[in-house]
This record gives C-alpha cells, sequence and structure tokens, in this order.
C-alpha cells in the first residue's frame, strides 16, 4: 500500500497511548457496529508510484491527442505560454485554500484582483467576481442575479451552446422559474420573436456572441429590445474575440460572463475550466461568489481582502443568493497569467490570426465542391458548412490522418459541420485538410 | 507588492507566436471593438518575478501545517499532478469520438467504481464541480424523485444548526425551505426535534457526518429511519469523510446520496480555492435522476449516453472536472483498501492527540472522541484576557503556521475549528501545541501583544470594514 502518513508505528503508539488507548480501532467505538466496514473495501489494494504511474499511462495513452484539430464547439485549442505552465505550477499557489487569511494571502488576493481587473478590461465592464466553475454555470448564476419579484421570467437564445442552455434549464428547473428559448433563425437569434414576447415580467435575455455557430449576433437591435422592456441584458462571450470585437460593455450589457479555457487552460478533455462573470457597477454586490477588494492595513498601506462577504452562504445561510463558495482560483491565476504573458497587443494578435485563419479556411472549404457556408453573415473563429456526403465519412477520413475534423452538429441542422480555426492552424494544415476534403490527398 | 500593471513597461512583452500566414481579414466595422485594452506589458522575465513574488506571500500546506477545520488540508501527492498532465489526458477535446477517448471515460469509471465502493452508493456522477455544486445537484435528485412520485409538497429540508452554510443556501436554489434543527448539548442531532419537525412535507434531511463539532452521529441509524419512515431522503454532505473512509460508508448507515470533496477527502488540491470536484453518489434507486451524460458499456466499449426522460439534466458543460477527477484517482489507487482506512485511523488519531494535548488550557466545545477535528472555544479566553479566538488566530500566523477556522460552527462562541489530517507527523503537532500553548499565556501576560499580531506577516490586519464599503473590486487605469 502507498501511504502519505509520516507517523511510524512507534509514534502512533506512543499517540495512542496518550489517549489511553490500545489501538486505533479504539478511536471509533463512538461507530455503531452494525454499520462498520466488515473486513476491507472491495477495492485493489495500495500501489506503489510507479505501478500507478503506469496504470495512468496506459490509460492516457487509449485516447487520442490530435496533432491537428479543427474543433471547438465550447473548448478551443490555443497556445499556451511556457510562463503560464510555471505559473500554474508554484507549489503554493497549487496547495493554498481559500485566502480567509488576508495577512498571509496576499499572493493569491492580489492574483485575484488582478484577474479581476483584467476581465473588466477584456468586458468593459465595471466589476468582476473572482470566478466560477465555468460558462454555462455563469451564465446560470447570471440569470439568478437577473431576478426580483416583479420580474421572474428568463429568455435564453436558442443559439447558445446546447451545454450551456441546458445548464440553464437545470437552474431554472431547480427555482420553479419560467424560462423561454427565443428561436433561431437561419443560425441568428429570432429578434422579432423576442421583441414581441418580452414583458414587464421579463427578468432577463441572455445572448452569446459569437453564438454556438461561430456567427456574430446583431447586438444593437437585440440589446435594444432588451432594454425597451426594462429587462438585464446578459452577454456570454468568447474573450478571445472580446479582444478585438465590440465588448459586452458597448453592446448594452449589464452582465457579461462567458468560458475563460481560451485564457491558457488545457482542453482536459471538458475541465476544469472557468466561469468569468463581471458586470456593471449598479449590479456588482449582486455578483455571486468570491470578491476581492482593496483596502488598507493597520499601518495604511494598500492590501487586498474576500470582501462583501455578508452576501454569501456562510453568513446568509439560506438567505443567500447562492450557494457557491469556492472560485476557480488557480485557473483564474493560469488566465491572468496567460492575459499578462500575451500582452494587449499579443492577446489582440492572437484573436485576429483566429479570425483571418477561420475565414481562410472557409474560403478553402467553400471552395471544395459540396461544400458551402450553411449560414451568411459576419463570423468569427467557428462557421457550419453543409456537406456534400455523409458527414461522419468526412470527419472518419481526417481522422486517419491525425485531423481532428469539425464538430457534427445533429437536430435541425444535422449533417452540416461546425469548424474552428485558432492560431495554432497553420496554412499548410488548412490547405492539406481542403486537399482532404477533395479526395486529393 | 506593486500590482502586475504597476510593473508594465509600455512597448515590452514576449515574442510568442509567428506572424499570420493566411491573408489577413478585419472585422466589419460594427462588430469592431473600440474601447482600449489595457493589459500589463512585460517581459517574461520580469513577469517569471512578479508571480514568485506573489507567491512568496502566500500560505500553502507545502509551507507549513495548515489545519483549517472542515477543509482537510492534507498533502497533495506529486505523482497526481504528473499523472493529469499527461497529454493522453491533458491535450484531449471534449467532444472527441468516442473511440479516441476510450482511456478518459475507463478513468472516470474506474473512479465512479472505487467512489461507489468507498462511499456505498450505486452509481455516481463527476458534473458537480464542487462540494456546494454537489450539495445543489443532490437536492435536485431528491426533488425530482418526489415530483416522479406525483408528491410535490415535499418541500422542506431539514438541516442541523452545525451545518455547513452552504446546505441552506443550496437548499434555497433548488425553491426548498430550510428546516433548522438545533444540536443537542451533547452537539449531536437531537432525535426529538428530529421527530418533532419530520411529516408529510420532508423532502429529506441534509447531514454532515462526522459533523462540522468533529463528532460521529451515532444515532445514524434512527435517525435515517425517521426521515425515511416519514417518507424523505437522506443527504450525505461529504466535506467531513476523510476520518471515517473505509471504517463505515454513508450508505450503509442509510444515506441516499452522497456528495465528496475530492479536493479534500481525495488529496487533489485546493488551488487558492478551487478547482475542487464534488461529485454526487447515490443509491440505484435514483440513478435515473442523474444528471446526463451518463457513461455506459456496450460491446467492450464505453460510450455517453443522453437517453434518460427523468434526469435532472446538467449542471455543468461537458463531464465536470476531468483533471481533479484523474488526480483523485490517482490516489485511491497508491492508497488502495489498506490505505484507505489507515489514513482515516491516523487523521482521527491526530485530531485526538492535539485536543488532548490542549483541553488542559482551552475549552474543548464538546468534549470525548473527536474524529477528524475538534472545537476549541475561545469564550472564557476572551472574557477573562479580552483575548478573541481572531487574536490567537493572528498570533499563529507569526509562528509559520495558517491558523484553524475561525467563528465556525456558529453554536460555538469565539470557536477555533482545528483538523490536522492524518500528513501532519506527531513532531509537527507537538511544536503546534506548543505554540498554541504559548499563546494562550501570553493571553493573560500581554494581551496588547496578540491585539497586535501578526506581525512578521506581509501586513498588518486588514480594514474590511472599508473593503466592503468603499468597493474597489479593480485597479483603475488613469489615462
Amino acid at each position: 500500500m502507498g501511504t502519505y502518513v509520516p507517523n511510524s508505528v512507534v509514534e502512533q503508539k506512543e499517540m495512542l497511548e496518550a489517549l489511553g488507548l490500545q489501538a486505533m480501532e479504539d478511536l471509533f467505538d463512538v461507530i455503531p457496529d452494525e454499520v462498520r466496514v466488515k473486513g476491507e473495501l472491495r477495492i485493489p489494494s495500495g500501489k506503489s508510484e510507479l505501478e500507478v504511474r503506469r496504470q495512468m499511462e496506459e490509460m492516457a495513452e487509449r485516447n487520442t491527442v490530435f496533432r491537428t484539430v479543427f474543433r471547438g464547439a465550447g473548448a478551443y485549442r490555443h497556445y499556451i505560454p511556457a510562463l503560464v505552465k510555471a505559473v500554474a505550477s508554484k507549489e503554493t499557489f497549487v496547495t493554498a485554500y481559500t485566502p480567509y487569511q488576508p495577512e498571509i494571502s496576499q499572493g493569491v488576493l492580489q492574483s485575484i484582483f488582478e484577474y479581476q481587473t483584467m476581465i473588466c478590461e477584456l468586458t468593459g465592464m465595471d466589476a468582476s467576481n473572482a470566478s466560477v466553475y465555468d460558462g454555462a454555470v455563469a451564465c446560470a448564476e447570471a440569470v439568478a442575479m437577473c431576478i426580483d419579484k416583479k420580474r421572474e421570467t428568463v429568455y435564453l437564445s436558442a443559439a447558445v451552446h446546447p451545454d450551456y442552455l441546458d445548464v440553464v434549464k437545470t437552474y431554472c428547473y431547480a427555482a420553479n422559474r419560467e424560462l423561454v428559448i427565443v428561436p433561431e433563425k437561419d443560425g441568428r437569434t429570432d429578434v422579432d420573436f423576442l421583441r414581441s414576447h418580452l414583458n414587464s415580467q421579463s427578468a432577463c435575455f441572455l445572448l452569446q456572441q459569437p453564438n454556438f455557430f461561430g456567427l456574430l449576433e446583431d447586438t444593437d437591435e437585440l440589446s435594444n429590445a432588451v432594454k425597451a422592456a426594462g429587462a438585464k441584458f446578459i452577454l456570454c462571450v468568447n474573450p478571445v474575440y472580446a479582444a478585438i470585437g465590440k465588448t459586452p460593455r458597448e453592446c448594452g450589457a449589464d452582465i457579461a460572463v462567458g468560458e475563460g479555457q481560451p485564457l491558457g487552460l488545457n482542453l482536459g478533455f471538458g475541465g476544469p475550466y472557468l466561469g468569468f462573470m463581471a458586470s456593471i457597477q449598479e449590479m456588482a454586490r449582486k455578483l455571486p461568489g468570491r470578491i476581492v477588494g482593496q483596502t488598507l492595513d493597520a499601518d495604511g498601506n494598500r492590501c487586498f481582502v474576500l470582501t462583501l462577504q455578508a452576501r454569501e452562504q456562510h453568513i446568509r445561510r439560506e438567505k443567500a443568493s447562492s450557494s457557491i463558495c469556492s472560485n476557480q482560483a488557480l485557473c483564474a491565476m493560469t488566465a491572468a497569467s496567460y492575459m499578462s504573458t500575451m500582452g494587449p497587443s499579443g492577446f489582440q494578435e492572437v484573436a485576429k490570426q483566429c479570425l483571418s485563419k477561420a475565414h481562410y479556411a472557409a474560403k478553402q472549404i467553400t471552395s471544395v465542391p459540396g461544400f458551402s457556408l450553411r449560414f451568411s453573415g459576419e463570423f468569427f473563429h467557428e462557421f457550419v458548412t453543409a456537406c456534400p456526403s455523409s458527414a461522419e465519412t468526412i470527419l472518419k477520413k481526417l481522422e486517419e490522418k491525425g485531423i481532428l475534423g469539425g464538430y457534427l452538429l445533429d437536430g435541425k441542422y444535422k449533417g452540416c459541420i461546425l469548424w474552428c480555426c485558432t492560431e495554432l492552424n497553420t496554412k499548410s494544415e488548412i490547405d492539406l485538410l481542403t486537399a482532404l476534403l477533395k479526395g486529393e490527398a | 507588492m506593486k500590482l502586475v500593471f504597476e510593473r508594465s513597461i509600455q512597448g515590452t512583452g514576449s515574442t510568442l507566436l509567428p506572424p499570420n500566414d493566411v491573408e489577413a481579414y478585419d472585422l466589419q466595422e460594427p462588430y469592431q471593438r473600440k474601447l482600449a485594452l489595457h493589459f500589463p506589458e512585460l517581459t517574461e522575465g520580469e513577469l517569471s518575478r512578479h508571480y514568485s513574488e506573489l507567491e512568496s506571500n502566500a500560505f500553502g500546506v507545502n509551507r507549513g501545517f495548515y489545519p483549517l477545520g472542515s477543509c482537510t488540508m492534507k498533502y497533495s501527492p506529486k505523482l497526481n499532478e504528473e499523472c493529469a498532465a499527461l497529454p493522453g489526458f491533458a491535450d484531449i477535446h471534449p467532444l472527441q469520438p468516442a473511440h479516441t477517448v476510450q482511456g478518459c471515460m475507463e478513468a472516470m469509471a474506474l473512479a465512479e467504481k472505487l467512489l461507489c465502493e468507498i462511499t456505498g452508493m450505486d452509481n455516481l456522477t463527476f458534473q458537480p464541480a464542487a462540494g456546494a455544486h454537489g450539495e445543489f445537484t443532490g437536492l435536485q435528485l431528491i426533488k425530482k424523485y418526489h415530483d416522479s412520485r406525483g408528491d410535490s409538497k415535499r418541500v422542506e429540508l431539514i438541516v442541523p444548526d452545525t451545518a455547513h452554510g452552504t446546505n441552506p443556501a443550496s437548499a434555497s436554489m433548488g425553491a426548498f425551505k430550510t428546516v433548522a434543527i438545533p444540536s443537542k448539548a451533547d452537539g449531536l442531532v437531537d432525535l426529538d426535534a428530529l421527530k418533532a419537525v419530520v411529516g408529510e412535507n420532508t423532502a429529506g434531511l441534509m447531514l454532515t457526518n462526522p459533523s462540522t463539532l468533529g463528532l460521529f452521529e451515532k444515532d445514524i441509524v434512527e435517525i435515517a429511519k425517521t426521515v425515511h419512515e416519514a417518507g424523505g431522503l437522506l443527504y450525505y454532505d461529504g466535506a467531513n469523510l476523510n476520518p471515517v473512509m473505509g471504517v463505515v460508508r454513508p450508505g450503509d448507515t442509510g444515506f441516499d446520496i452522497v456528495h465528496l470533496n475530492l479536493h479534500k477527502t481525495f488529496s487533489t488540491p485546493h488551488g487558492g480555492g478551487g478547482p475542487g470536484a464534488g461529485p454526487v453518489g447515490c443509491k440505484a434507486y435514483l440513478s435515473e435522476f442523474l444528471p446526463l451524460p451518463r457513461i455506459v458499456e456496450e460491446q467492450g466499449s464505453l460510450r455517453f449516453c443522453s437517453d434518460s426522460e427523468n434526469s435532472i439534466g446538467r449542471v455543468k458543460a461537458f463531464y465536470g472536472h476531468f483533471l481533479v477527477i484523474i488526480k483523485a484517482l490517482a490516489y485511491i489507487l497508491t492508497l488502495g483498501k489498506e490505505g484507505i482506512p489507515y489514513a482515516a485511523q491516523n487523521a482521527v488519531l491526530n485530531a485526538n492527540y492535539m485536543m488532548k494535548s490542549l483541553e488542559d488550557l482551552y475549552t474543548v466545545a464538546y468534549p470525548g472522541r473527536c474524529m477528524h477535528e475538534f472545537v476549541l472555544s475561545a469564550e472564557s479566553l476572551k472574557k477573562r484576557t479580552g483575548v478573541s479566538a481572531m487574536d490567537v488566530a493572528k498570533a499563529l500566523m507569526d509562528h509559520g503556521m495558517h491558523p484553524p477556522t475561525v467563528y465556525f460552527p456558529l453554536n460555538v462562541h469565539e470557536a477555533l475549528m482545528v483538523e490536522p489530517t492524518e500528513t501532519e507527523s506527531k513532531p509537527t503537532i507537538d511544536a503546534a501545541v506548543k505554540v498554541y500553548r504559548e499563546i494562550y499565556d501570553l493571553a493573560f501576560t500581554n494581551p496588547a501583544l496578540l491585539h497586535e499580531a501578526p506581525v512578521k506577516a506581509a501586513i498588518r490586519r486588514p480594514d474590511e470594514v472599508r473593503a466592503a464599503r468603499t468597493l474597489v473590486l479593480r485597479h483603475s487605469f488613469s489615462s
């Protein structure tokens, strides 16, 4: 068996003696015999480090790591600078807990304050929290911020990521809250539907930009419709897009949320990722979860603390707006170090390359007979094509060449493929992809 | 410490990307960002120093004793981190075809099986991202269960007064009404109080066992029977599973649903507040309500299945904190069936030994056998010397150790909640005890010193009221 217990048998015996006990079992004499584990758990015997390492490696090797990836759909492969990985593995950051004790936690607190600042800069908003579990949960928590006794109906675009849609549904069902899905028309949210359905009981409308199909929505028209009804506008935005695209603030959003995974986090088969949340000043006190604020210490020096704790579950208990207590501190630190390493021009360059490469790829792919853009209009780094023959066969063929092709859509757009390009996709990869689609390579 | 923005020098940075190798495309004007973007500009060397400075002003388990009650700050093995960094796990897209992710699904299926055996549950979902998220998920199972039986009047959740604040808060998120029950003089659930509140409106009971007082609810079988007979379900808050893993399984004591905190009991690190993971296990008759997708085996291969009409739906995108699950799996495989109860035994031994070494000075709130943690009360110390639990906590920092949890649970005045964990040695605990005793003595001889503490930390005590009143949540750029 492997163990991380430092006490030797001799020390254990000394400690038991100090307690007036004979054996370890005596420590559990308060637990009724009838419910105790009889014998051993039915799990394998403990192993050495090398054995465990081998077992885990064997499992990892049964997965395919694609050299070339043209798939996004909510998880994006970007370049992660070496420094970001070094920061994320610093032992003290990894093994600390929530910075309850500010005097010895300034490093963690300041890193979150810096993260909050960068999220505000990115989204154009006034206040950010210390992060939540992921983009989907950020959407659900943002919705909860908008509910009051008079306004309880939630509107959600059908063109948001299907997982986000499902999570918001779950949270609404839990809270007995009415949810209206605003349909999409030709890949974009139906603004007429929204306009005609919003009323004085409407709490909020949640939109994704770019939307699940990679398309850019007309935020002005949608925002105006929401404002006219007196509801709140929540914009879920891809952080890389926000580097060059109109910010949530400029789009008239009250709350900006999103998935922070593109900011230096591994694909990691879906997690852990990072949900960011930021709001206009008027809603700052409604933000859920941890928030770091600046203050002064007893000597008058600048320092940082967890603040607005009176909103939170450990004080408010059943009256708290959310039960969330942890944030994704290490992921937030990773994202902040990513944004710092990239710098403003480097980060905007990432966005520009994503945009340019996706447009080049769209042009190349649609030059192949049978492939055409399914939707018209502006897009960022993802686009949907109709395909000539079975899309599954096409993707299988790419897979054999070590390429993870686009994501095969289901439902209304079954048989279409959602492609994605990032700065990691080179021209030669895109050209090879095109040649393979043509059947030339 | 300077903020990263204050270290910024315009025009500096790193060369990270090759030039764009395709025709440049510009966003159409209406979609363009007009706002300036103030990100810092620093060379890699400068940034590296910045983060090293931040690290040196933080405290982790790697630095010293961290007996934060109810948080199980045990050592996080390095092997776990290495396993999670394997490209075959770290670089896998969540939407790859099933046959290219068999290893990921195998790891999840194996972790599910092992955790079910440890908890006495039949199935488990990894979607919840943290303990509180697990509570929300588990309570939805309860809601869906009662709804599926047309029993929609069951809206009351019973929660003891010693519970974590997340319990009632999660209940509210699920539109449940919290019914708080007081604990008895011995700190345990008051069976009579429980019997008085259960009934046809009872959805269930949320219980942490051992409780936040570090006490094992020895009447658990009777408690379970009472709730079940009233038609309610039993929810296990797994925050404190560590001292009883391999010793007693929640499923065998009558619990129907369990959440685990992989970052506590199963050593995946806490990361400064996250990411952790809060998987939820349940008995077979509740499995149809678990979040989707679920992993199923078909002709020797694994796939995700989303067919279940009764599922509560999704609580998170994709499948949960996968890389955290990998760390927990490596830990369980390392300890195995012998190491799991051995860790529990040593956690309980350390806690009882430390409590015993302090009980002649500090007031033990609930004397007797504790499990993973014990709660001291500084109430009488404060009355006699003016030195509060907070003063004691702050003084401990000057001795290179993290304070215990303070002012929780709420039913103990001036509470100091101490959880040493099994990965601390007797010499470490003896040294800590010496410091706790010195601080106690100092409270009588020179209390002013303790009110001033800490004096060796990076900052003095901060003005928290000011922080909440004059909200400064971001750095402002003067330009």
